[in-house]
């Protein structure tokens, strides 16, 4: 699949990189992602993230898990096969609810794994790539995407002013699930074309 | 940065208010304790006192919930409560006023009025009861004094010795070295509090308070059941302290974020206290067992049945529903809204542990329960505001205030 450009910054201070960030926005670029080794506060903010949207999903396994189990119980034990236990009436709630609780979190926790996965475009065997290994150890790694517009040169500079200690290029292929490939993609090859 | 306004004084009109409801609580006390507490009546002397038993009780418990949730963010290494914690500071000082007042309602009821109505275990009954002869160990006069006056003196004093380490933040700033040190100091005093905590609201006190009204039942969860209701309650009670504070244009530093995990306690507590309800709840209805089931027959059944279902609809139900989104716990009016209901709630959950074993037959809330309670209300919001206007609103010099003024969730 089309691979695209990126201009990539390391940081190692959270005091340097949120007015890097900060400035990165200002100036109009526009930020992949920036990976850091433990979650910073109030980076999301500074990049301005969407608030996501995983725990609507989240209410929404749960609640499909309550009224599965709790239909399914209720009429397997009240019409189909009904038995009796203890002489406790056929309908018989409180004694669903550890089940009905239990179904409630097995799907809301399992859609929410899958949920995650499928928004972080993470998968079994699938080889991501890094922008930088040391993302996972020490590093405050920095995306930058380039456009067709995009002057790699300045962008390096402005990277550095702002005080990346290691500045590079790297062409990378971010994003693999089907379909879901970022619109800016229809729009590269567009000005390609027109290039071209 | 504007400057910041440390020093809370006390509006007159939270002054006038507060003194008002004293006001109603004292003329109920005086009306009630002429009509029902010198009554020749049995019953209704007993309903006067379990009224005042189980709003000192409930009053008492939710003050010092503000202490425990003080202790177990400094064993936590919390930071982000520094922004406003001179408010359960300021709460757990309650413990000193109505610690006496439950001691001396539940002295009185012991020692001087041998009141076997609300006690069975005081009667002589007891002695021969099978069941409750094997009992008598742990209920007895004498076990029940000495024990309810060393679990409120220690409330009292361990919390005394946190307030007086926090004030060390007002003095002088502190370098890494005195800082590690002061920290070290909260932990070892923070851990004293919680293991007496854990001894007594955890486990003891509500076995002992309440518990033994229905002298043959028991169960274990009851404890954890009271310590849910009384610390969910505590923590509304902090979040209508701060959100009144900001709308007097205190605690700058507080924000949303500080109101949001309150609100998260608010939320999961609520659930915890569920969990347990539940958990007592379902053994005893699956088991089916006359002995266990005793406690639960006229609550489920009988007069208690709006009352017990109410109960968790106020405090399951909607807090679920209404806290459950995080925009609802960022917002200063919902959560001021979920906290008056969580903390009504809960009352009335003691209102029901008590009365509901002293008046099997016949709801008696009324004028006076509500009497009573404003009475307590009115002196949390006295004797509180009068406790914050005596230290800075921050604590300046702490050494995670930075932490909690850059809280981020």
């Amino acid at each position: 699949m089309a691979k695209k450009k990126f201009v990539v910054g390391c940081f190692k201070e959270e005091a340097v990189l949120f007015p890097a960030v900060k400035k990165v926005r200002t100036a109009g670029y526009k930020i992949h992602d920036v990976y850091t080794p433990y979650p910073v506060h109030g980076l999301d903010h500074a990049l301005g993230l969407r608030e996501t949207s995983l725990h609507t999903a989240g209410f929404i396994y749960g609640i499909t898990g309550t009224t599965t189990a709790l239909s399914c119980i209720s009429w397997i034990l009240t019409s189909d096969w009904p038995l009796n236990f203890g002489g406790k009436p056929h309908f018989a709630l409180p004694a669903w609810i550890p089940i009905i609780f239990e179904f409630t979190v097995l799907l809301a926790a399992v859609g929410m794994v899958l949920t995650f996965c499928y928004l972080c475009q993470l998968a079994p065997f699938l080889k991501k790539h890094h922008f930088h290994l040391r993302a996972t150890d020490d590093y405050m790694v920095m995306a930058i995407e380039c456009t067709a517009k995009t002057n790699v040169a300045d962008l390096k500079a402005f990277l550095e002013n702002a005080g990346a200690f290691e500045v590079n290029e790297q062409e990378a292929e971010t994003q693999w699930w089907l379909g879901t490939y970022d619109k800016d993609q229809q729009l590269i090859r567009d000005t390609t074309i027109e290039i071209a | 940065m504007a400057s910041i306004r440390a020093q809370f004084e006390v509006p007159s009109k939270t002054k006038t208010w507060s003194l008002a409801l004293i006001f109603i609580g004292v003329l109920s006390l005086i009306v009630g304790f002429v009509t029902k507490g010198m009554s020749s009546d049995e019953h209704t002397k007993t309903v006067f006192w379990g009224t005042l038993m189980y709003n000192s009780i409930f009053f008492t418990l939710i003050c010092n919930a503000s202490m425990f949730f003080i202790c177990a963010t400094t064993l936590a290494m919390g930071g982000w409560q520094i922004a406003f914690r001179r408010i359960p500071e300021a709460i757990s000082v309650m413990v000193k006023i109505f610690g006496p007042i439950t001691l001396a309602i539940l002295l009185y009821v012991v020692l001087v009025d041998h009141n076997h109505e609300i006690y069975h275990w005081l009667s002589e009954e007891a002695k021969v009861d099978p069941i409750l002869k094997g009992k008598l160990g742990f209920l007895n006069p004498t076990f029940f004094a000495i024990w309810t006056t060393l679990t409120i003196v220690l409330w009292i004093f361990l919390g005394a010795r946190m307030r007086k380490l926090s004030a060390e933040c007002d003095e002088a700033p502190m370098d890494a070295e005195t800082g590690t040190k002061f920290i070290w100091r909260n932990t070892v005093s923070a851990s004293l509090f919680i293991v007496w905590f854990a001894l007594t609201v955890a486990s003891t006190i509500p076995w002992l308070w309440m518990m033994s009204i229905d002298a043959h039942w028991y169960s274990t969860m009851y404890s954890w059941y009271t310590f849910a209701s009384s610390f969910v309650s505590g923590m509304a009670l902090v979040a209508l302290w701060v959100i009144f504070l900001k709308n007097k244009g205190y605690l700058e530093y507080a924000n949303e974020e500080h109101l949001h995990d309150i609100g998260k306690f608010m939320f999961a507590f609520s659930v915890f206290w569920t969990y347990l309800w539940f958990s007592q709840y379902m053994l005893i209805w699956y088991g089916n067992i006359p002995e266990e089931v005793v406690y639960f027959k006229h609550r489920v059944q009988g007069a208690y049945k709006g009352i017990f279902f109410l109960n968790l609809i106020i405090n399951f139900i909607c807090p679920l529903l209404i806290l459950m989104k995080r925009s609802a716990k960022r917002n200063y009016t919902i959560v001021t809204f979920m906290a008056v209901l969580i903390i009504f709630g809960h009352w009335i959950d003691f209102y029901q542990m008590v009365m509901g074993s002293l008046s099997k037959e016949e709801v008696t809330l009324g004028w006076f329960d509500f009497g009573i309670a404003s009475l307590f209300i009115g002196m949390i919001i006295f004797f509180v505001s009068k406790e914050l206007a005596k230290k800075p609103l921050v604590m300046k010099y702490h050494p995670f205030l930075k932490e909690s003024i850059i809280h981020h969730t």
